[in-house]
Formats: C-alpha cells, sequence, structure tokens
C-alpha cells in the first residue's frame, strides 16, 4: 500500500490543481495549495483511512490548504476588477424596477440537472465569473463556508460580501441562459 | 387607512423581490421580507420563474459538488 500510495497521490496532481485554480484564481496560490495538500497527505499517509476514495480525502485537504492561502492573500483576492463591479440590475430591470425582459421557465430540474453536460457547463460558468466574485463564490458553494467565515477569511464586510455574491448569482444565471438552456431550444 | 399603510410595508418591485430571493440563498431573511415575497411571488408573472430559476441552480450546485469532489 505505502508503495502504491506516492504515484496514487501524484496522479491526481493536476485535477486538484484545477480545483484550486478555479477557486484561488491564481496560478502561484493554486500550486502552493496543492503543494502544501500533497505534503500533507504524503507525510500522513496512515489518516487515510481507506474507507473513502484517495480523491475524496485529498479534496478534503486541498480545501482546508485553499483557505489558508486566501487568508494569507486576503488583500489581493478582495481587489474588485471592473467586471467585479459591474452590476447586472441594471440592464435586468427598468427604473420602476420591472423586468426588462420576463425570466424563462427553465422546465423541470431534472431535465438539467444530474447530467454530466450540464455540470461542464455550470463548471465553465463558474470559472467565467470575474475573479472577486468567482473566489466568494466558490468559497460559499464549493467550500461551503457560511457568510461570517467568509468575511472573517477574506477581511471584508457583510455589505460587501452580499453585493458580491449577488452579481455572482445574477451572472451565473446569465451564462446558465446562454449557454445551455438557449443552447438546448436552440 | 390603517389596512393601506400596512399593504405598502409589504410592497417590492420586481428588482427588490429579486434581490430578497437571491440573499435568502446566504441567509435567513427576517419575516417582513419573507412575508413580501410570498405576497409578490402570488401577484407576479415574471417572479415566480426567476425564483425556480434560483432553486434550480440550488440543486444543480449541490449535486455538481458531489459529482466534483468524488467521481
Amino acid at each position: 500500500m505505502m508503495i502504491d500510495f506516492a504515484p496514487q497521490v501524484e496522479a491526481l496532481r493536476p485535477q486538484l490543481l484545477r480545483f484550486a485554480r478555479s477557486q484561488l484564481r491564481n496560478d502561484a496560490w493554486a500550486e502552493d495549495a496543492v503543494s502544501d495538500t500533497l505534503l500533507a497527505a504524503l507525510e500522513k499517509p496512515q489518516s487515510f483511512s481507506g474507507n473513502s476514495q484517495l480523491k475524496t480525502w485529498l479534496v478534503g485537504i486541498l480545501k482546508h490548504k485553499v483557505v489558508d492561502q486566501l487568508r494569507r492573500h486576503s488583500r489581493e483576492a478582495t481587489v474588485l476588477t471592473t467586471d467585479d463591479g459591474e452590476d447586472l440590475d441594471e440592464s435586468l430591470f427598468l427604473p420602476d424596477g420591472h423586468w426588462r425582459e420576463a425570466p424563462q421557465d427553465w422546465g423541470d430540474p431534472e431535465a438539467a440537472c444530474g447530467r454530466r453536460e450540464f455540470f461542464e457547463v455550470l463548471e465553465a460558468c463558474m470559472e467565467h465569473l470575474p475573479p472577486t466574485q468567482g473566489r466568494v463564490f466558490m468559497m460559499r458553494e464549493w467550500l461551503e463556508l457560511d457568510t461570517d467565515e467568509i468575511c472573517k477569511e477574506l477581511t471584508i464586510t457583510a455589505t460587501n460580501l452580499w453585493v458580491l455574491l449577488h452579481r455572482a448569482r445574477l451572472r451565473l444565471r446569465e451564462c446558465l441562459q446562454s449557454s445551455w438552456f438557449n443552447e438546448r431550444r436552440a | 387607512m390603517l389596512k393601506l399603510h400596512r399593504i405598502e410595508m409589504f410592497r417590492r418591485t420586481c428588482r427588490e423581490v429579486t434581490r430578497l430571493v437571491l440573499e435568502g440563498e446566504d441567509r435567513r431573511l427576517g419575516w417582513v421580507d419573507r412575508a413580501a415575497i410570498r405576497l409578490h411571488l402570488m401577484i407576479c408573472d415574471a417572479c415566480p420563474r426567476f425564483a425556480k430559476q434560483v432553486k434550480l441552480m440550488r440543486q444543480a450546485i449541490g449535486q455538481w459538488r458531489q459529482y466534483r469532489d468524488a467521481e
């Protein structure tokens, strides 16, 4: 088992790196998070019980290492790009607060969810979020942190976080509309 | 007069309801906001579809997380 362990862990490195990149949006931080993960795994192989899959175990470690990186680089991680600052509300609503264009019926959740192609589109849409929106959104939805924890790790205010999450969710919706629901109709 | 005042307290535009529905994904809303959403969804054609989209996204993300971390 010990002999197989290192190459098995190493084989999962590209996938871990992809996950770290999508969360951190910075190649150097992602490299560090993955190195820390692999080191921790190789130092303590006995903590892998073998009951869960190796990947699940490594992803669990990675999530902690990714939070360490976010904490360490919190100032840079919360700088807003022009895209991060853009409000979709203006384009969605008339000045009186009514929809410019009513939302479409996306149909039955089962029809879309659970399909590999849909997950790929969903993931691509998340990766296309502006960097800071993407970071907080993934902290919420992939790392499953609550909003207090996110504010604490990034040292941002709750109000700033609400605005970022709001924008991220609206953007994700737009992306799913154009990349999945419109495509499917066409 | 009093009745009208009470209704005003729950009146929200589509834009405001959209914001509240999304906020509800990240925190527990107060009862006034929750009641305002419910009332608005009863009289609006567009916002219930938005609320369903948000629900679908929530379910999809939950499944995606499992798919991503384990497969």
